[in-house]
């Protein structure tokens, strides 16, 4: 395995579960900054409790448990005056569901993260639109701002929970299975704007659509039965995987 | 056509089959619409008995101030009034507090506790409101008289003036406050729990505390729900008797203090009912009734049209 | 700025979570205060002859409750003969036909008949019942309850008839079995822990209704089992004893409350016990 260029999520020996049942187990590894992550292996594999241990929402679970370490630019996640809540502030998540808030307007939608911390008005309108933008949804919805999140379509309520995400400027972005909901018009423009985001923060994405982790990622992690099994240049671990499990699964032999 | 015996037996076994299937859908027709019918009798007969008052004071009974069974002189207003206050005290306190152990049971508290305590909860909403009134009566209102109205009535407020007597409205309310918490609690617990975990997440995700998970999150999309559970309670309190009937003093006056003596509709006509002096006395009685059943209807139906409305 | 507004965000957030346990402890305050007093100044009037005996005349020491719980007794099986056949019938009713016109009415009547104050339903059949025969009667005050139960038991049995696949209907159908058969065979009884939950909790209710009793059944200071008179009931000679004057019979109000409690505690656990028992059990 080649070392990545420059770490910033750093993942050393991560185990986590839900009581008795053991969902990950001692996983280590380290995610390059401005970079797009993918994240895959057969459902169940794990791969949704790696994602949500990054940002402290596994332990939201009932029964839930975390071993190990997780870094964010060498700050310890985990760290005993360390706030879940803080970390979620750094680290985005966009969810598999598009789930914007139904009660509030689009506007509203957007600026969910920023009304937490307060922001002046014009402030606030500034951060919607710029999110709107790198989610590439304004010039859809400038016009509607004030009406209700529901009105959009599915593949617009997902690029709407992007720019709810972005709003708060986060410097990673989780993204679990983020088009599996969507069409393909939809999954495209969603793809497209992964390929666009990179440039301003760091995104690891989980899919179980293999030619989506190839289109999307510069590097790809493979997950089974809760275990690293490789984790390469996503060019490599396509073309040329080392292991015999990564081989079976990328040519379809399982999953 | 000559048919054979067995045949014939099982022609008619099958007739007998088909009758027996009609007299069993006629059966649990009428089972049905006797549930019906009897909402309309009780209506109805309520009616008949109030005639002879609603014939005298017609519509003028709901705004009138004067309860003097000696005199003749019947009106709804002070009892109308006390069902008002009692139950609006029984809900500002309820509500909150209600709300409150929803949402710790349902957010806060691991999944353990929250089995433990939804069941003590739920059995305080089995307990007949006969023995509340009783607890109402030998317990709250001894306290109230030397704890709690004495210091409410520092306040110098004009509702809260008055001789501390321990029972009345005050303490009315409070009663009834205890009998709606756990309806409530255990409503507010379901509507709380069945929001979708994804409206959670989304703001978890944001970087939001658990509270404002809470208050931006749970609460507004659980508020239609919220607002049912609260009708049902509401409509529960105006209807609540025996407990009320033993706390509230029963005077017909005009409440004008929350410490002072009163009665509800449904609390005089307990009280007084076996007791009528004479037959207007009953029929003003049953009109107040008339008026409880009014007000319950409107609520129920009103309560649901406006659920419905706000569901969709 | 920052910092100061997050420790403002986290100190709501711990706020908050005390509050709302704080509720817990405040609803809980009441029921444990209720169950101690009821249990304890109630264990302190309980005796055999207060079980068994009349009730004595004021100023006379001793007497007990034996006519009220006779009573009680005669009006919750008056009352269950009228309301579980119409109860359980409506239910069944429901759940064969509750999509239809007739049915979405009559669901929607038994709602609000569900709502109606009891206080209203005794005055109801006052009207109806005692005034025509000019005497208070056990028949008009179970007649009072019935109807208090009705709605209740249509809707738990509609619930759990429901839950019942369809598919067991119409195997039974397709075997031949009549429709009535199949209803009250099949269905009913595979439904029957839950309708039994029904009958437990509605009968719990109508133990403890006391409003709709005070001018139908009204009360007696003797025995009666006899459906035409009046008759004495639990909860009523809690409320007559409680409002009285005198030390004696409150503390006889605490005694018939313990027994009052107990009946009620053991009809809402055969409630959870039948419904468990189904599932425990499994399907026949």
């Amino acid at each position: 395995m080649t070392a990545p260029s420059r770490p910033v999520v750093g993942v050393a020996a991560l185990s986590a579960g839900f009581g008795d049942r053991t969902a990950l187990r001692d996983v280590s590894l380290a995610l390059e900054a401005h970079a797009v992550t993918a994240i895959i292996g057969p459902s169940g594999c794990g791969k949704s409790t790696l994602l949500r241990c990054l940002n402290r929402m596994h332990e939201l679970g009932a029964g839930a448990w975390v071993r190990g370490r997780v870094t964010l630019d060498g700050d310890d996640l985990y760290g005993p005056d360390v706030d879940a809540v803080q970390v979620r502030r750094r680290i985005g998540m966009v969810f598999q569901r598009p789930n914007p808030f139904p009660t509030l307007s689009i506007r509203d939608n957007v600026a969910a993260g920023l009304d937490l911390n307060g922001f002046a008005r014009a402030e606030r309108d500034d951060r919607v639109e710029a999110a709107l933008k790198q989610a590439a949804l304004w010039n859809e919805v400038a016009d509607r701002l004030n009406r209700s999140a529901l009105a959009l379509s599915g593949g617009q309520q997902q690029r709407l929970c992007i720019a709810r995400a972005l709003a708060v400027e986060p410097e990673v972005l989780l993204m679990d299975e983020p088009a599996s909901a969507l069409d393909p018009i939809a999954t495209a423009r969603v793809e497209e704007l992964i390929h666009e985001l990179k440039d301003r923060l760091t995104l690891i994405v989980v899919t179980h659509n293999m030619q989506q982790a190839a289109r999307i990622s510069t590097r790809t992690a493979f997950l089974y039965m809760g275990e690293l099994v490789e984790y390469d240049r996503t060019e490599a671990l396509f073309t040329n995987p080392k292991e015999r499990r990564t081989e079976d699964y990328v040519t379809g032999k399982f999953g | 056509m000559g048919t054979s015996l067995p045949a014939r037996r099982r022609l008619a076994r099958r007739r007998l089959e088909r009758t027996g299937d009609t007299l069993y859908r006629d059966a649990l027709a009428a089972f049905g619409m006797s549930v019906a019918a009897a909402l309309g009798i009780v209506a109805a007969e309520s009616a008949k008995l109030a005639a002879p008052a609603l014939r005298r004071f017609g519509i003028a009974f709901v705004g009138s101030t004067q309860w003097d069974p000696t005199a003749d002189r019947f009106g709804a207003l002070p009892f109308l009034a006390g069902t008002v206050l009692t139950s609006a005290e029984a809900l500002a306190l309820a509500l909150p507090v209600g709300l409150g152990a929803a949402i710790f049971l349902s957010e806060m508290a691991p999944a353990r506790l929250r089995a433990m305590v939804r069941f003590p909860i739920e059995m305080l909403a089995a307990i007949p409101s006969v023995i509340v009134g009783l607890w109402g009566l030998f317990v709250l209102a001894p306290i109230m008289r030397t704890r709690v109205e004495p210091l409410l009535a520092r306040t110098g407020l004009p509702i809260l003036s008055g001789t501390p007597v321990g029972v009345g409205l005050l303490a009315a309310g409070v009663v009834l406050a205890v009998m709606v918490l756990p309806t409530l609690t255990s409503l507010s617990l379901d509507v709380v729990g069945a929001v979708d975990r994804a409206q959670r997440e989304g703001l978890y995700a944001l970087g939001a505390t658990r509270w404002e998970v809470i208050r931006r999150g749970v609460l507004p999309a659980a508020k239609s729900g919220l607002f049912g559970a609260t009708v049902l309670a509401l409509g529960r309190a105006l209807g609540e008797t025996m407990a009320v009937a033993m706390v509230v003093g029963n005077s017909p006056d005009m409440p004008h203090s929350l410490l002072a003596t009163g009665g509800t509709l449904a609390s005089v006509i307990a009280n007084e009912f076996t007791e009528a002096v004479s037959d207007l006395h009953e029929a003003a009685l049953a009109e107040l009734g008339l008026v409880l059943l009014a007000l319950t209807l409107l609520l129920s139906i009103g309560g649901r049209l406006l659920l419905r409305r706000s569901v969709r | 700025m920052t910092q100061s507004r997050w420790a403002r965000r986290a100190a709501t957030d711990a706020a908050m979570t005390w509050l709302c346990g704080l509720a817990v402890a405040v609803t809980l305050v009441p029921l444990v205060s209720l169950l101690w007093m009821v249990v304890a100044r109630g264990a302190s009037a309980l005796s055999w002859s207060f079980l068994t005996s009349l009730p004595k005349p004021v100023g006379e020491v001793g007497g007990g409750v034996g006519n009220g719980i006779i009573g009680s007794a005669l009006l919750l099986g008056l009352a269950a003969t009228i309301g579980l056949p119409v109860g359980i019938g409506a239910g069944l009713f429901l759940a064969a036909r509750g999509d239809g016109t007739a049915g979405r009415t009559v669901r929607f009547l038994a709602e609000i008949l569900a709502g109606v104050p009891s206080v209203v339903a005794g005055l109801a059949v006052y009207a109806l019942l005692v005034r025509p025969m000019h005497r208070f009667s056990a028949l008009a005050g179970s007649l009072a309850l019935a109807i208090l139960m009705v709605p209740m038991l249509a809707r738990g049995t509609e619930e759990t008839v429901r839950m019942v696949p369809r598919d067991l209907f119409e195997a039974s159908l397709g075997l031949g079995v009549a429709e009535w058969k199949s209803g009250l065979l099949i269905v009913a009884r595979t439904a029957a822990g839950g309708i039994t939950t029904a009958v437990c909790l509605a009968l719990a209710r109508a133990a403890g209704e006391t409003a709709p009793l005070l001018f139908t059944a009204l009360g007696n200071q003797f025995w009666n089992l006899r459906p035409d008179q009046p008759t004495a009931s639990l909860p009523v000679l809690i409320f007559n004893y409680a409002v009285s004057p005198y030390p004696d019979w409150q503390k006889q109000a605490w005694g018939a409350a313990l027994l009052l409690l107990v009946l009620v505690g053991v009809l809402n656990a055969a409630a959870r016990l039948a419904t468990r028992g189904r599932f425990a059990g499994g399907g026949r």
